[in-house]
């Protein structure tokens, strides 16, 4: 490679680097910017609760970092800057909490419930979590490694009723890929999941869910720099503006 | 029995006819470019012309002209080719490369290795046979090489230039192995060197732009030339014009004597011995050889010689004279000569030649 | 130009020591011998070895169609062949889901002769070989068009069938080309991920491999995770290190040496 091909490589790529880097952290001059970490599936609700705390904090702007929970975690353990953690699981929590790296103790803020998912057809005729494990029906679970999974066993063993699932996926926009595309008959996801997955599945609550719900806490970090806006955030989350979009996604009251 | 070939490859501007008896070796000399190594590809099948037809003792190798096409493929075609590098198969030894050729006919693995023993024999390279070709040198290689094409058994035998990359050691001793190994084997052999042709082959075909522009047996082509590049490779001056009376009218054609390189005098009669009965008005050359060309620097007077004024464009060692070119004229003096003569590239001089060393003969 | 060589070498070495340095040491061993590790191991090297297998079977065909063939098209399947390098593994397994898949192109076929592929090993196989093939086809090429095309010339006027000349002088002139390809699709088979999670899921012992495994520990036991990527590394450094001959070695194009040219003057 000739030495101008690999300047002009060079330049491309830190180019490309630098324009990351502005679209995530860069910040208007002045205006205070507000980091929350917050679990992948907050997404839609989180969003929209930004904008509204942003237009009632003028000058202010939140930058949101969505991601599984365990990796926001490992992120904020190796010094990642935020304000603002929330975590689909208190397990999570507990590894931020338990590190110190929490300002005050959480407030739980939300809850979430599995449910079935189905492709919108439902070949298999679920109706059940009985027809689960029906044999040679194809299953799709949460490994339990992870929130979805944990709670997937959680009910097995309430139930006392054990699937055979073909895939024990890391992540439940796995499990949603696998049953939206025809692949599965059946996966075990969150409600609001499938509220978010908008048609390409079809929820079948089952009553045995309500014995493994999942409580989503949210807390304000040591390390962050802007600790009165942090609280303002939480503040608005559990409050009645941000119960109510929470609610309107699918996700119960804790 | 013989082998007959016409062949037109356009793209190459190739357009040939050869045919060659039993036994034959023909020898192809030419300049580069001139389409030898493309026709012999044309030969053993690795390049399709577009035109034409060809024979091996009765069987067909192609037929492109109309009715019936007929195309054999290399494999069936019985024409090995031996390149100017020895191609030895680099994972087999030398026994296996010789072996190939009774292998793929047919032969079991214990016969085709004694055929292959008994060839690498006949090529004085037994002590050879375990090795790999990366344990050879060129010249070892090169005679493996030539066992493994006439173990192969081939009805013609094709070789592109086989001392071409040779040094001047390996050289003479292929070329010995081939004078034996070809006696009495029908061959064609492309070379740039007149010793190939005298040493290994009955006839010579002069190949130039693709085309023949002179053949004959061997001996005939290099002593009485009559292309340039035939003329060039027996060592000999060749000035190409019609038959007189006399002796010979060299062409005008932009290009007299002495060549572009060099100014020549108004082109005039040459005189020169009559060979072969040429009949006047018919085309022919005149031959001379360059020690036969004595250089003056005046215009010299006295009979039966022929002068050219030339301008000399070249001097180069040539055995123990100078060699004194002009253009495509040529002349070798001795160095004290050349000292006296002030030679340089530029100066003006005559080349002189008496009509006695001038062979005149039908072009 | 030698720094940033440097650079470019400590870019890809740092990493490594890295994890190398993040390694829970004393239970090192535990975490790698653990039931679900061994298996996730045993796993990737038995469905690598078999992507390898079929790589070679598809790709030896491809390679010598591509670099013997001339045919309209050439060009364009070569761009074809050569689009898994640098497609994303996901789209390749989106891209695979929707041909082998339930609803998929041949998938309802297999589906209704009763042949399952997603969710089993062969989808693992298939998500592997899928972007494993263009390193053996390329490196075949490559040794292809490097050398053998006057040998086999050669070889055919010694009286050789196509066949024979395939079988007897390309593939034993191309057989380090194929090698070193064959291990390049092993280790890319090894190291496939984004494809496999898309197109296979991941259950142990039928479709989890050891980067699944990996993935999956990292959510939980971040000491696993770094000590499972340790010995997936090791692996793929002994793989490539023991087979991978580079191109400073002897390869497809032999070279002609002629050495030793006194030897024949004295004789």
């Amino acid at each position: 490679m000739s030495r101008r091909t690999a300047a002009i490589l060079l330049t491309a790529v830190l180019a490309a680097g630098t324009a990351g880097c502005g679209a995530t952290g860069g910040s208007g001059s002045g205006a205070r910017v507000l980091t929350v970490f917050a679990a992948a599936s907050l997404k839609a609700p989180f969003t929209a609760l930004a904008q509204s705390f942003e237009a009632s904090h003028p000058g202010t702007r939140v930058s949101l970092s969505f991601a599984g929970s365990s990796d926001l975690a490992t992120q904020l353990g190796q010094g990642a800057p935020a304000d603002v953690f929330a975590s689909a699981d208190p397990a999570n929590m507990a590894k931020v909490t338990g590190a110190g790296l929490a300002e005050g103790s959480p407030r739980n803020f939300a809850t979430n419930t599995l449910t079935i998912a189905v492709p919108p057809a439902n070949p298999a005729g679920i109706t059940s979590f009985a027809d689960l494990a029906r044999p040679g029906t194809r299953v799709v679970v949460c490994a339990r490694q992870v929130p979805c999974g944990a709670a997937a066993v959680a009910v097995e063993g309430k139930t006392g009723m054990r699937l055979a699932p073909v895939s024990e996926e890391s992540a439940v926009t796995d499990v949603l890929g696998k049953v939206a595309s025809g692949e599965a008959d059946a996966g075990l996801v969150y409600v609001t999941d499938v509220l978010g997955a908008a048609g390409k599945v079809k929820g079948v609550p089952f009553p045995e869910a309500a014995s493994a719900v999942n409580t989503y806490p949210i807390a304000a970090l040591r390390g962050g720099r802007e600790k009165n806006l942090a609280q303002a955030f939480l503040d608005e989350v559990t409050g009645a503006e941000g119960q109510k979009v929470l609610a309107d996604a699918g996700f119960g009251r804790p | 029995m013989t082998f007959t070939l016409d062949a037109v490859v356009a793209d190459r501007g190739l357009d040939v006819s050869l045919t060659l008896g039993v036994g034959e070796t023909v020898a192809i000399l030419g300049p580069n470019g001139a389409g030898k190594s493309t026709l012999l590809s044309v030969i053993a099948g690795l390049v399709r012309p577009d035109a034409g037809t060809a024979a091996l003792d009765g069987r067909p190798l192609f037929h492109l002209d109309g009715g019936r096409t007929v195309w054999t493929p290399p494999h069936r075609r019985g024409t090995a080719l031996l390149a100017q590098e020895a191609l030895l198969f680099p994972h087999l030894t030398a026994l296996d490369n010789v072996a190939f050729g009774p292998r793929s006919a047919g032969a079991g693995r214990a016969a085709a290795r004694d055929a292959a023993a008994r060839w690498l024999a006949e090529v004085e390279a037994t002590d050879l046979a375990g090795r790999r070709p990366g344990e050879l040198s060129g010249g070892q290689a090169q005679r493996v090489a030539v066992a493994r094409a006439l173990a192969a058994d081939p009805g013609l035998l094709l070789l592109d230039e086989p001392m071409a990359a040779l040094d001047v050691h390996a050289a003479p001793l292929l070329r010995r192995l081939l004078k034996r190994v070809l006696t009495g084997r029908r061959a064609i052999i492309v070379t740039h060197d007149v010793l190939d042709a005298y040493m290994l082959a009955d006839t010579v075909v002069v190949l130039e732009a693709g085309r023949i522009v002179e053949q004959g047996p061997t001996r005939e082509v290099l002593t009485r030339p009559r292309s340039r590049f035939a003329a060039g490779l027996a060592g000999l001056n060749l000035i190409p014009g019609t038959v007189t009376a006399a002796g010979l009218l060299p062409d005008q054609a932009g290009e007299g004597p002495g060549g572009s390189g060099a100014q020549s005098s108004p082109v005039t009669e040459l005189a020169g011995r009559h060979e072969d009965t040429p009949i006047p008005g018919q085309a022919g050359v005149a031959a001379f050889p360059p020690s036969a060309v004595s250089v003056f620097p005046d215009q010299p007077h006295g009979s039966p010689r022929n002068a050219f004024a030339v301008t000399v464009t070249d001097l180069e060692p040539h055995g123990d004279q100078i060699r004194v070119r002009a253009g495509d004229l040529a002349a070798d003096i001795t160095p004290a000569a050349s000292a006296d003569l002030s030679l340089a590239p530029g100066v003006r001089a005559y080349f002189v030649v008496k009509a006695a060393a001038v062979a005149i003969y039908p072009a | 130009m030698a720094a940033l060589a440097v650079v470019a070498a400590a870019f890809i070495l740092l990493p490594l020591a890295a994890v190398v340095a993040r390694v829970d040491w004393p239970n090192f061993l535990p975490l790698v011998t653990s039931d679900a590790s061994l298996t996730a191991l045993g796993l990737s090297l038995r469905t690598a070895a078999a992507s390898t297998v079929v790589c070679i079977l598809l790709g030896v065909p491809l390679a010598l169609v591509l670099a013997r063939g001339e045919f309209p098209g050439q060009r364009l399947l070569r761009s074809f062949v050569l689009l898994p390098l640098v497609l994303p593994p996901v789209v390749g397994g989106i891209a695979l889901l929707y041909t082998f898949g339930r609803q998929g192109l041949l998938g309802r076929g297999l589906e209704v002769a009763g042949i399952q592929i997603a969710f089993s090993t062969t989808a693992v196989v298939l998500a592997q070989t899928f972007v494993a093939l263009p390193f053996l086809v390329v490196s075949l090429e490559g040794a292809l068009r490097a050398g053998g095309q006057r040998y086999e010339a050669v070889a055919a006027t010694l009286g050789a069938r196509p066949g024979t000349v395939l079988r007897r002088v390309t593939l034993p002139l191309v057989l380090p080309g194929l090698a070193s390809g064959a291990v390049l699709s092993f280790a890319r088979s090894l190291g496939e991920f984004g494809a496999t999670l898309t197109f296979a899921g991941s259950l142990q012992g039928i479709t989890r491999t050891l980067p699944l495994e990996i993935y999956l520990q990292r959510e939980t036991d971040a000491d696993a995770a770094v000590a499972l990527s340790l010995l997936l590394v090791a692996v793929a450094v002994i793989v490539v290190g023991v087979s991978y001959r580079g191109p400073g070695t002897p390869s497809a194009a032999p070279s002609r040496t002629p050495n030793a040219e006194p030897a024949e003057a004295t004789r």
